[in-house]
């Protein structure tokens, strides 16, 4: 029977939580790494019991891990990340420029194709790759020299690339996210980099519409649609349907669409997943329910999903990494709150349990479908 | 023999116990000190000083015979209780944050 494993980031360590196809009965390891902040855990797609984890502190900076065995074992990596050449400036909250520095990895993407390559997400945001299983790591210096790094600016969780999209059926294009730069496009396994945010409206920045600057927070993408993406925007959902050059605005009869997560049904391309948060000011769901939303629709007609989540007195929020989607036949979905609660959803979302309610605030969940 | 205390999370990182005793070659200065620190436990590097500046992380401190000397000069040379291992160099994470 096919199983389950989760891995679960906190602000105080890693867990892994596991449990066969009927996703009832669990169990907890963990916490690897206690007292150091988990931003991302992440297994391989080629080998799933190679997993990468970026843990850090502020006492002693940024480290990398990787196991072989599924999360039983680690192993710390290079966690030296070093901009290529001179890292330039970008504009700071107050309108001046300040020099990117090197903050923490937000992000992990292993290879679709290549086993011992990684991508990495960062705060100053640039990319990384490691072509040698996480031994060593280089700058793809194309997406932070692109011409527009002056105008990136940091969100309130800082400059972060936090997202990165791989094209399953085309190796050399991929996309990112960046808060508050937008999102980027490359064909060309990240030599090269386009914006792709027309389309995006974002009122709380001087124009608009500009082509840099937006605060995007996730985008998803099916596995068999790559030219179709999802984003949740900090305001605004958003879908484009040519690869990002161009977006159209899928709130429709949301509640509110500030939000960070968004995720897409592993088995229907036009069913996706968002969880509304009342404001940018007001980090927790709108009247203290907690409830996810689907469009079978491909957005703009939403329903909300409440079965067994909490209806009275929710005051959590939902961060950016913290929802993943199992490929099971009843696709499962998970979501983490920063009050320390994984939800599991076996049934697509029609209903909802607990897997943990007591885990420091979760900052990632990812989900691998085993054999 | 140079003793060195290490904070806790840098024992569990390094798979050390409490202490670790480095054996030097030439002047012993906190540099060196470091210097064998990271090459004998790789995993260490960048946790204590930045690996590109090589300048302490603002939240850790070294300590050398109950005197902080985490802005004297790397290069400086540590007192002879720390050289002859009578007392360790202590490296301690500062009691800060709690924001999270």
């Amino acid at each position: 029977m096919s199983k389950v494993r989760v891995l679960v980031g906190t602000r105080k360590g890693a867990f892994v939580l596991t449990a066969d196809g009927k996703r009832q009965k669990w169990e907890v390891s963990g916490p690897f790494f206690g007292g150091f902040e988990l931003y991302h855990v992440k297994g391989s797609p080629i080998d799933p019991d190679r997993l990468y984890a970026s843990q850090c502190s502020g006492w002693h900076g940024q480290l990398m891990q990787r196991s072989d065995d599924g999360g039983k074992t680690w192993t710390p990596m290079d966690n030296k990340f070093v901009y290529d050449g001179v890292p330039g400036t970008h504009q700071w909250y107050d309108g001046t420029q300040r020099p990117w520095e090197f903050k923490r990895v937000w992000h992990l993407e292993p290879s679709l194709t290549e086993l011992d390559t990684i991508y990495a997400g960062v705060e100053d945001a640039a990319m990384f790759r490691s072509t040698d299983g996480g031994a060593s790591w280089q700058e793809l210096p194309g997406l932070r020299g692109h011409g527009s790094g002056p105008k990136w600016q940091p969100g309130a969780g800082g400059m972060c690339l936090h997202t990165i999209v791989q094209d399953p059926e085309n190796a050399s294009r991929m996309y990112v996210a960046i808060s508050a730069a937008g999102a980027f496009r490359t064909t060309d396994a990240g030599q090269t980099w386009t914006p792709i945010n027309k389309g995006l409206m974002s009122k709380y920045i001087p124009d608009p519409t500009a082509e840099v600057g937006h605060c995007v927070h996730r985008i998803a993408m099916h596995r068999s649609r790559p030219n179709v993406l999802f984003m949740q925007k900090h305001w605004d959902v958003m879908r484009t349907d040519n690869a990002g050059d161009s977006w159209e605005r899928i709130s429709g009869n949301l509640p509110t669409d500030f939000g960070f997560v968004i995720d897409v049904h592993a088995h229907e391309p036009e069913t996706v997943y968002v969880v509304p948060i009342k404001s940018d000011g007001e980090h927790y769901p709108l009247d203290g329910k907690l409830r996810v939303y689907r469009s079978r629709t491909g957005g703009n007609e939403w329903e909300e999903l409440t079965k067994g989540l909490p209806q009275s007195d929710c005051y959590v929020n939902v961060l950016r990494e913290a929802m993943a989607i199992d490929s099971l036949d009843s696709c499962g979905v998970y979501f983490g709150t920063t009050g320390g609660q994984v939800y599991c959803s076996p049934d697509a979302g029609d209903s909802w349990s607990p897997i943990v309610r007591d885990l420091p605030a979760v900052l990632s969940v990812e989900v691998q479908t085993l054999p | 023999m140079i003793r060195v205390l290490l904070p806790a999370h840098l024992r569990n990182l390094a798979g050390t116990g409490n202490e670790v005793q480095l054996t030097l070659e030439g002047p012993a200065t906190l540099r060196a000190v470091l210097d064998v620190l990271e090459s004998t436990y790789p995993m260490l590097r960048g946790t204590i000083r930045d690996h590109v500046t090589q300048e302490r992380r603002p939240f850790l401190r070294f300590f050398a015979c109950s005197e902080d000397i985490s802005h004297d000069s790397a290069d400086a040379p540590l007192p002879e209780a720390v050289v002859s291992g009578k007392e360790p160099l202590l490296i301690i994470g500062a009691i800060a944050g709690g924001c999270r």
